[in-house]
């Protein structure tokens, strides 16, 4: 379908390809109910995460107020407060810009390392390959909740501690798709086409490769976001997320474990926090896919 | 195929190896000081110095590593725990015993969930069962081990009072634990079951079968079943990475004592020679688990099978 691109094609001709191919998907895209829900939700979880922080301040969010300790939702603290009296809808805020930042920048450069390496092996293959591979066998021996967990400890946690953390466990994954994806495509006859044509390597992953593979990839990605926000927040729960005054998602159902029983509420809103985004995403993830690759939904 | 089998029982050393200094090596980027950690604060700094030497830590990184490598295989030493002073081994033998069995456990049941319930929604798609299943396991798809199990917590223990709401004491106490783990891995089994039957169904291989003449009941055990199955083996070994992961969580949140929470709990006091150990031992078990699917899979796999006897040939 559209792999079938005619290898003679000018630049500028591809261009135009590449851009129907968008219209294309957000065509398809539109009409997928599930899909539109969810980049709702997303967008207005932005807007929220983005505006909210104007009116509320971070110290609402940290300050310690006992007389307010495990209050139930009010006008004026719409969630609730907090076993240490802290407002719990400002800290689901400021968490989950922490975590969504968190998660969004680990998966850009799980994105960014893991396609180049996957490329490099794919493309050049033999040796090379057989060393990136046999060495990602390894790193991947090792349960990523175990490895994250040592380099947050060795490293020590952190913002950027957490990215590069959870950056590691999660390129491996990028590798092994974007290798295949190459392998895949460089079999395929109008790459060959064009490389009897005389386009060189460059040309042909500009022109052929990249922008075949790119939808695999912004599937995965926007799937990965949802799992890393999830992993994310399963470290904090584990204590081994941002350090304590700093509110996050995981770190607040570990604290409402122990007023469980007198408090629900402290332990609802942050689960709903967690599981609405990721289901958010997952939605918009699975309507890509099915409109990527139409195929699929028959 | 035997040859097969022996290359990638031999592969296992250097992984085994390239694990150990992976972990080894993340675990040496923090400076430690082991002879303070177990002799205490008030010690005279030479006899700091002289237990720093006698047990190689003053080495260079390289040396330590072969070192730990020979004390762990030949002798079975992972060294001494900074918090109890006990060999590290003997402390966590028990408890990975305890992880294991959630994890294995974990296993059986979201296999035995998960796959015939992709079975049935594949076969019978937009039937009832595929739409509500599909749904369900799209939402638990969102939903981390760790809120699963607090809300298991709060059903089974809070307010019906049914179940322990920590530690093992007697089986009721696995009950929470291996449904908090393995009810997210059984959706995932779910989803990865299902769409690999719908894949096979429309391959060219069953409508051929079915031009034939072959039953529905023929179609689906011989033909579509059989090659729809092959790659949910390899997803069933691969799940126990995320098993492992949830049973560290599981562990935590249920008071399971478990080689998990006793290396998060480990984490915070610094004890590093528990830590390296507890993740080498569960990555060389999680290892030889996707070695065991791996010679498995070529054993079922015709494509493999024939491969490899076309090169001996």
């Amino acid at each position: 379908m559209f792999k079938k691109k005619n290898s003679k094609m000018t630049l500028e001709g591809n261009a135009y390809q590449g851009q129907g191919k968008i219209k294309e998907i957000w065509r398809r895209l539109k009409k997928n109910r599930g899909a539109m829900i969810g980049l709702l939700m997303l967008c207005i979880m932005g807007v929220v995460l983005l505006i909210v922080p104007l009116f509320v301040s971070y110290e609402s969010a940290v300050t310690q107020d006992f007389s307010q300790m495990l209050a139930k939702p009010t006008k004026e603290h719409i969630f609730g407060n907090d076993g240490y009296g802290r407002d719990i809808f400002a800290r689901i805020i400021y968490g989950g810009r922490t975590s969504v930042g968190i998660a969004l920048l680990a998966t850009f450069f799980s994105c960014i390392v893991g396609s180049v390496l996957g490329a490099i092996a794919g493309y050049f293959g033999n040796a090379v390959d057989n060393i990136i591979m046999r060495a990602l066998d390894i790193f991947m021996s090792v349960p990523d909740i175990l490895f994250t967990m040592a380099v947050v400890y060795a490293l020590g946690a952190s913002f950027t501690n957490l990215i590069v953390a959870l950056t590691l466990a999660y390129f491996t994954n990028y590798v092994r798709l974007v290798r295949s994806e190459v392998l895949t495509l460089s079999e395929q006859d109008y790459v060959e086409a064009s490389r009897a044509g005389g386009a060189n390597s460059m040309r042909i992953i500009l022109s052929h490769i990249i922008p075949n593979s790119i939808g695999v990839i912004i599937v995965n990605t926007t799937m990965n976001v949802a799992k890393i926000i999830l992993y994310e927040s399963t470290l904090s729960f584990l204590g081994l997320g941002m350090p304590s005054p700093q509110p996050e998602w995981g770190q607040m159902l570990s604290e409402s474990r122990e007023f469980m029983r007198n408090a629900p509420h402290l332990m609802i809103f942050p689960a709903l926090a967690i599981v609405i985004t990721a289901c958010s995403i997952n939605l918009l993830g699975d309507g890509l896919r099915d409109s990527l690759d139409p195929h699929l939904k028959s | 195929m035997s040859k097969y089998v022996i290359k990638r029982i031999l592969f296992l050393i250097p992984t085994v190896i390239g694990v150990t200094l992976i972990i080894y090596f993340v675990m040496n980027l923090t400076p430690g000081n082991p002879a303070r950690a177990i002799l205490g604060t008030g010690v005279p700094q030479a006899d700091i110095d002289a237990y720093n030497h006698a047990i190689g830590y003053d080495l260079p990184f390289l040396q330590k590593f072969v070192n730990y490598l020979v004390n762990m295989f030949f002798h079975g030493d992972f060294g001494i725990s900074y918090v109890t002073k006990q060999p590290v081994f003997q402390e966590i033998w028990p408890r990975y015993i305890v992880t294991m069995k959630l994890a294995f456990t974990g296993m059986i049941v979201s296999t035995i969930i998960g796959i015939p319930l992709g079975i049935c929604a594949a076969v019978k798609q937009y039937s009832v069962t595929d739409t509500v299943s599909s749904l369900i396991s799209f939402l638990l798809a969102a939903v981390p081990t760790f809120v699963l199990g607090l809300v298991l917590l709060f059903v089974f223990s809070l307010k019906l009072g049914w179940l322990p709401s920590y530690g093992i004491t007697d089986w009721t106490g696995y009950i929470m634990p291996v449904l908090a783990i393995s009810i997210p891995i059984a959706a995932q089994n779910f989803r990865f079951t299902k769409s690999s039957m719908l894949d096979a169904i429309h391959q060219d291989y069953v409508r051929t079968a079915r031009a034939k003449g072959a039953t529905e009941k023929v179609v689906i055990w011989k033909h579509v079943l059989k090659n729809a199955l092959l790659p949910v083996i390899t997803q069933i070994g691969m799940n126990l990475g995320l098993l492992l992961c949830g049973a560290v969580v599981a562990e935590q949140l249920f008071s399971v004592q478990g080689i998990g929470s006793l290396i998060v709990s480990r984490i915070t006091l610094k004890d590093e020679p528990v830590i390296i150990a507890g993740t080498i031992l569960i990555s060389i078990c999680f290892t030889i688990v996707m070695l065991m699917v791996d010679i498995i899979y070529a054993f079922i796999d015709p494509r493999i099978r024939a491969k490899y006897t076309k090169k001996r040939g």
